[in-house]
């Protein structure tokens, strides 16, 4: 399977798909069994919050989803395209044609200015300088920061790196934007702020979101909350109705 | 995609100055310094060699005691007369000059100055087979020879010394508690190749020296000048049997004298030369192996932010591939850039320090080379394999790195 084949992965059904779906860490009898049996499928233009205690699986679930990492057994279907058969360069290639990252702790470049940061996705997509430039610099309006986009992460805010970071995740048009505790690092003036442009990404580009956090202040942004205890899935409803 | 990686190697050299300043740094120094080095010490193996041949190029020199050198055993051998001298010129063929040569150290007077210098006793042969060419004035006649008149002939530092800007021709100087005229003045030869000044010298007929100066009949040296296209090795078998026999050695016994010619010395001297460059050259392999070590430092150091930064590389959808080559192209134009600066600042020095020691410049391409290719293979080694681990992890695993 080479670039090509990836982006023409079949649209049916389901965004994605994760069919019982376990992920075990170490061997014998350190063995940690991570996510125990997980069923889930997302929808495209959803916004999803994934909840749940510390060590209940709900970051092991992210990286799956992301790409990040392969189950250890059971099946996610990204497009109805089996993920977990991928080699590494294909699931590289998956997350360079559909996916946008974010994370808690910002992983912007160090000493590189917001412009650069933000551009960085279509320098491996091959994209011609210019078209780097305008996007770069549309992504960076959308997230309030273009006239910030000649500084770099250390003459930035934690919030204003993490909307670099956003505006990195969004410069390619992802399907889906996965953020894991985005607002982790951040006050929850800034907190509310960066989920204010998840909202907006989500209702107005319909990019899908998924988005682990443990604040429930921050999940209310989300329309559906998934909630993992033990590797597994405790409860999945649309915000607003009962648990 | 290759494009791409070297235009992101080249951002992340210029994002990183300093640690790229840092690897620089450490591959200039280590390459400078070995060729530096290298070149200065052909430069002196040269100087010695060039300085050898002035000395006139098919001397034979015959001297008492069996070895040549510091630790010689003198002791029973016993020295020649002038007699020995006398022999050889009419006995051996093809010479130009034979000048016995005996020497002592004194100090001279000149008005109220003083100089303590070496003065030598020999015949007008003596400038023949030293190459000697005069400055001024004229070299000893026969009769002052064979009377042993207190005449003098001085080098250029004696004169120097004693006269200053005065011409010295026809002046006195005392040597020990003789008053001897100068009657000529020798061009100047500047230092040998131990690092000893030629000029600093005065010549007198022997007898002189021999009758007003040591009081005996012994001569130290015999210097015998070959002829243009003289069989040199046939010329040396033959004094060594003319020898044996003067000084009655038995068939068994093994010879008290020495025979050496210019050539042997020469081979002798920049022989230590070549071991003195060797040496320095071991030196400055260690500046370069330091400088190694430096780079391996900062390479290492960066390494946890090496390790996030190609976390965030993998995540964003960069493949393995991509990241390697990147770091590949920035560990190679690195080193590269290092040894380049290293091999221009080698030249400047050692075209500076050629000068200040007076020895030749003489580029060598194999050592320009030779370090050139270590501080790169130290640079991309080191650059490229922490990078080739990382690239290497989950891309969680290399995020989460601390």
């Amino acid at each position: 399977m080479n670039a090509a084949s990836v982006r023409a992965a079949p649209e049916t059904g389901a965004l994605i798909e994760l069919r019982d779906v376990t992920k075990t860490y170490g061997q014998g009898p350190a063995t940690f069994l991570a996510l125990r049996g997980v069923n889930l499928r997302i929808g495209a233009g959803e916004f999803v919050a994934i909840m749940g205690p510390s060590g209940s699986g709900k970051s092991t679930a992210m990286n799956i989803l992301g790409c990040l990492d392969n189950p250890t057994s059971g099946a996610y279907l990204f497009r109805g395209m089996h993920v977990e058969n991928l080699t590494r360069n294909q699931r590289a290639l998956l997350r360079r044609y559909y996916l946008g990252f974010v994370f808690q702790g910002f992983n912007l470049l160090a000493r590189t200015t917001a412009l650069e940061n933000v551009e960085l996705p279509l320098v491996y997509r091959g994209e011609p300088r210019a078209a780097r430039h305008a996007k770069a610099r549309t992504a960076l309006d959308a997230v309030g920061l273009r006239q910030w986009e000649h500084h770099t992460p250390a003459e930035l805010s934690g919030g204003q790196q993490q909307r670099v970071a956003i505006a990195r995740a969004i410069v390619t048009d992802p399907t889906i934007l996965l953020a894991d505790e985005p607002t982790g690092n951040l006050d929850s003036q800034r907190s509310h702020e960066i989920m204010d442009l998840l909202a907006a990404l989500n209702g107005d580009r319909g990019i899908t979101v998924l988005m682990v956090t443990h604040e429930p202040g921050m999940a209310r942004y989300a329309k559906r909350i998934i909630r993992f205890v033990d590797g597994q899935v405790d409860s999945d409803h649309h915000n607003g109705e009962n648990a | 995609m290759f494009w791409s990686s070297i235009l992101l190697a080249l951002r992340a050299i210029r994002r990183n100055l300093l640690r790229s300043f840092l690897t620089i740094l450490g591959i200039v120094i280590g390459v400078s310094a070995v060729i530096t080095m290298v070149t200065l010490g052909n430069g002196a193996t040269r100087a010695v060699a060039d300085q050898i041949s002035s000395l006139g190029s098919n001397l034979i020199m015959v001297r008492p005691g069996k070895r040549l050198g510091p630790g010689r055993d003198e002791a029973g051998s016993p020295n020649f007369k002038a007699r020995d001298a006398e022999a050889i010129t009419t006995q051996i063929g093809s010479l130009n000059a034979i000048a016995p040569v005996a020497s002592k150290s004194v100090t001279v007077v000149y008005a109220a100055r003083n100089w303590s210098t070496t003065v030598t006793g020999s015949t007008n042969a003596y400038f023949t087979a030293g190459n000697w060419r005069l400055a001024d004035g004229r070299v000893f006649t026969g009769t002052e020879q064979r009377a042993g008149k207190a005449v003098c002939v001085i080098g250029a530092t004696v004169r120097k010394e004693l006269f200053g800007g005065q011409p010295p021709l026809g002046d006195e100087l005392r040597i020990k508690n003789f008053a001897c005229e100068v009657i000529g003045l020798l061009q100047s030869k500047g230092q040998s190749a131990m690092g000893m000044d030629q000029d600093d010298i005065i010549v007198i007929p022997l007898r002189t020296l021999q009758r007003r100066l040591t009081g005996t009949q012994d001569v130290n040296t015999l210097m015998v000048s070959v002829q243009d296209g003289g069989d040199t090795s046939r010329i040396m078998a033959d004094l060594r049997l003319l020898m044996r026999e003067r000084r009655k050695i038995g068939a068994n016994e093994d010879d008290n004298f020495s025979i050496l010619d210019t050539r042997q010395i020469a081979e002798a001297m920049t022989g230590t030369t070549k071991v003195l460059t060797m040496l320095l050259g071991a030196v400055a392999a260690v500046s370069l192996l330091v400088g190694g070590i430096g780079i391996m430092n900062i390479m290492l150091v960066s390494v946890t932010e090496r390790t996030r930064e190609i976390g965030i590389r993998l995540a964003i959808g960069a493949l393995e591939r991509e990241v390697l080559l990147q770091f590949l192209v920035e560990a190679v134009a690195l080193s590269a850039l290092g040894g380049i600066v290293g091999i221009i600042l080698a030249m400047l020095a050692s075209l500076g320090l050629a000068k200040v020691m007076q020895v030749p410049y003489i580029f060598d391409p194999s050592i320009n080379l030779l370090s050139f290719v270590f501080s790169a293979a130290i640079g991309v080694v080191f650059g490229y394999f922490p990078a080739r681990r990382a690239a290497r992890l989950d891309p969680i695993e290399a995020l989460r790195h601390e």
